[in-house]
C-alpha cells in the first residue's frame, strides 16, 4: 500500500512539472503557429521573467500579486521588441537563419542577466506557502499544485481561443499562406507581433513558477530544451499536443528520476525524442506538412 | 472623380508608376485606368511586368514613383489589409488558398477584413459575436456558394480539390471580401477548355450581377478578347498600347511585342490557330 501511495505521489509531482513543461511548450507553439519560427530563446525568456520577478519582489519590495503581472509584462515587452527589432527584418530569410538568431538571443539574455544579477544561484521569496497539499492521503508540494492549476487554466484558455476566436483562425491562415492572408485583410505583421508578445509573456510567467519551484540561476534556461522535446513530440503547431506531450513527459521524467535515478532523466527524455521522431516526424498531433528540422 | 462621356467613373487609376528592384526597372512610368463596372485586362509577353503591376496595386510592392488611386483616394502608401477594407480583393497566379482548411473556412476568412468584433468583445458579447458569425455564414452560403456552384464541396479541405475548383474557391474567397474591385491574376491559367468557359461565365456574372469592377492579368487571348471591355498592353515595363480589344489586337506595336514582327494579321492568325488548336484538343 505504501508502495502504491509513493507511486501516486511521484506521479502527481510528475503531472505538476509536466503542466509547467506544457506551459513552456505553449510559448514555442504560439510563435511557430504564426510565424514558422522556432524561438530557441524561450528558456532564457523564462529565466528573465523569473529574475524580473525577483527584482520586483526582493529588490523593490512589491507584493507578489503586483510583481507577477509586471514580470509577465516585462517578458511580453521583450518579445515585442525582439520581434520588431530582430525577427521582422529577417522576414524572407531561411528558417535556419532565424533559428540561429534566436540561439544568439538566448546567449545575449543569459549575459545580460549575469551582468545585472550575478552568476550565483538565488531563490525567490516564498510567495506560495510551503504547506503541503494532501489529495486523499497523497502528499503534494503546494508549489506543484499551484503550477499545475495555473498552467492548466492558461492552456485551456488558449485551446478555447484557437477554437472559437476568429483571430485564432487568422493566425492559422497567416501560418498557411502569408501573402493570401495579407490580401484577405489580415494584418500579418501585427499577427507576428502579437504572437511574439503573448508567447514571451507566457514564458516569463512560466519562468516565475519554475523559479518558485527550483530556484533561480543563469542556467535555468535549459528547461526550455525539455519543453522543446515536448513540442517536437507533440507537434510544433498543436496546443493540444503540447498539453498532452507535456504531461506525459513530466510523468515519465518523474518516474525515471525516482525509480531509475536522476541520471536517467535526460537519457529517457531525449531517447523518447528520438523514438518519437522516428515514428511521427511531424509530431503526434502536428500538421503533416511541417518540415523536419 | 473623373467621368468620361459614357458617365462611368474611373474606379482605379494608376499614374506614372515606376518600380525598381536595385537597378532594374520592372515598371517605367505606367499609367492606365479602370472604369467602374468594367472588365479590364492587363496583357503582355512574359516578364512584361504584369504581376509586378498587380503587386503594386494590391500593396505588396511599394512603387518607387507614381500614384495609385482607388475611387479618387490615393492608396499608394497603404498596406494590403487597408486596401482590403476599402474593397480591393485579389487572386493569385499560383493558387494561394489556406491549405488544410475547408472550402467554407477559406471563404469565411475572406470576410475577415470586415468583421467588427475584436477579441475582448468576442469574450464579453459572445451572443453578438455569434449572431454576426451566423449572419455571415448565411450570407456566404446563400450568395457565393450558390453563385459559384460549389455547394457540393463546401466542407471538403481545399487541398483535395482539382485545380479548376481550387481556382473557383479562390474567387469565392475574394467575393466574400465584398470587393468593389477584383484583381484576378491569370484566372484561367492551366485550365482546360471547359473550365475556362466556366470561369469566363463567372467573371462576366461577377461584373453584371454583383457590379464588381474587374482587372485581370491573363495570357489566354481568346478569353481577353471575348470578355474585356478595355485592354492595356505592357512590354518591358512600359505601356505600349491601350484601348478596346479590337483596337489593341490591330496595333502593330502589340504584334511586334508578341511575335517580333509588326504584322497584326500574323497575330490574328496566331490567335486563330491557338483557338482552333484548343478546340481540337
Amino acid at each position: 500500500m505504501n508502495e502504491l501511495m509513493f507511486f501516486i505521489e511521484v506521479s502527481l509531482a510528475g503531472l505538476g512539472s509536466g503542466a509547467l513543461l506544457a506551459l513552456t511548450a505553449l510559448a514555442f507553439v504560439l510563435i511557430y503557429k504564426a510565424t514558422r519560427v522556432i524561438n530557441l530563446a524561450v528558456g532564457e525568456i523564462m529565466m528573465l521573467g523569473a529574475y524580473l520577478f525577483m527584482a520586483f519582489t526582493a529588490g523593490m519590495g512589491l507584493s507578489a500579486w503586483i510583481a507577477l503581472p509586471l514580470a509577465i509584462a516585462g517578458g511580453a515587452l521583450t518579445g515585442a521588441i525582439v520581434e520588431r527589432g530582430i525577427i521582422r527584418p529577417m522576414l524572407g530569410e531561411s528558417a535556419i537563419s532565424t533559428f540561429m538568431v534566436t540561439v544568439g538571443l538566448g546567449s545575449v539574455i543569459v549575459g545580460l542577466v549575469e551582468l545585472i544579477w550575478g552568476t550565483e544561484p538565488r531563490s525567490l521569496p516564498a510567495f506560495i506557502s510551503s504547506a503541503p497539499v494532501f489529495l486523499g492521503d497523497a502528499y503534494v508540494s503546494r508549489k506543484i499544485v499551484v503550477s499545475f492549476v495555473v498552467a492548466s487554466v492558461v492552456i485551456a484558455t488558449f485551446l478555447i481561443l484557437f477554437r472559437f476566436w476568429r483571430g485564432g483562425v487568422a493566425l492559422r491562415a497567416t501560418a498557411t499562406d502569408q501573402a493570401a492572408a495579407y490580401s484577405c485583410g489580415i494584418n500579418v505583421p501585427r499577427v507576428f507581433s502579437i504572437a511574439w508578445t503573448i508567447s514571451c509573456g507566457t514564458a516569463a510567467g512560466a519562468g516565475v513558477l519554475l523559479g518558485a519551484i527550483g530556484g533561480l540561476s543563469s542556467a535555468m534556461g535549459a528547461f526550455g530544451l525539455s519543453a522543446l522535446v515536448v513540442v517536437i513530440v507533440g507537434g510544433l503547431d498543436s496546443v493540444l499536443g503540447a498539453l498532452i506531450a507535456g504531461l506525459c513527459l513530466g510523468l515519465i521524467q518523474s518516474w525515471a528520476g525516482t525509480y531509475l535515478g536522476g541520471e536517467y532523466q535526460s537519457v529517457v527524455t531525449f531517447g523518447l525524442l528520438i523514438i518519437a521522431l522516428m515514428i511521427r516526424p511531424y509530431g503526434l498531433f502536428g500538421t503533416h506538412e511541417i518540415e523536419r528540422l | 472623380m473623373v467621368s468620361d462621356s459614357l458617365g462611368a467613373t474611373e474606379q482605379l487609376k494608376v499614374e506614372g508608376v515606376t518600380l525598381s528592384f536595385g537597378g532594374v526597372k520592372a515598371l517605367r512610368d505606367v499609367s492606365f485606368s479602370v472604369k467602374s463596372g468594367s472588365i479590364s485586362a492587363l496583357i503582355g509577353p512574359n516578364g512584361a511586368g504584369k504581376t509586378s503591376m498587380f503587386n503594386c496595386i494590391s500593396g505588396f510592392y511599394q512603387p518607387s514613383a507614381g500614384k495609385i488611386l482607388l475611387d479618387g483616394q490615393d492608396i499608394s502608401r497603404m498596406r494590403p489589409p487597408g486596401r482590403a477594407k476599402l474593397g480591393m480583393a485579389r487572386s493569385f497566379q499560383n493558387i494561394a488558398l489556406f491549405r488544410g482548411m475547408t472550402v467554407l473556412d477559406n471563404i469565411k476568412l475572406g470576410r475577415h477584413a470586415h468583421m467588427r468584433t475584436n477579441l475582448l468583445q468576442a469574450f464579453i458579447y459572445a451572443g453578438a459575436a455569434a449572431r454576426e458569425e451566423n449572419a455571415l455564414r448565411a450570407e456566404i452560403e446563400e450568395r457565393i456558394i450558390d453563385f459559384l456552384e460549389i455547394d457540393h464541396i463546401r466542407n471538403k479541405p481545399v487541398s483535395v480539390l482539382p485545380y479548376g475548383l481550387q481556382k473557383r474557391v479562390e474567387l469565392a474567397r475574394a467575393l466574400a471580401m465584398q470587393p468593389r474591385i477584383l484583381l484576378l491574376d491569370e484566372p484561367v491559367a492551366g485550365m482546360n477548355r471547359e473550365e475556362t468557359e466556366d470561369m469566363a461565365r463567372f467573371i462576366l456574372d461577377v461584373k453584371e450581377e454583383w457590379g464588381v469592377t474587374i482587372l485581370m492579368v491573363e495570357h489566354d487571348m481568346g478569353l481577353v478578347m471575348d470578355i474585356s471591355d478595355h485592354v492595356t498592353v505592357l512590354n518591358f515595363g512600359e505601356v505600349i498600347a491601350s484601348g478596346l480589344p479590337a483596337e489593341v489586337q490591330a496595333d502593330p506595336l502589340v504584334a511586334e511585342a508578341y511575335l517580333g514582327s509588326g504584322d497584326p494579321a500574323a497575330l490574328m492568325r496566331k490567335l486563330a490557330d491557338e483557338a482552333a488548336g484548343e478546340t481540337a484538343a
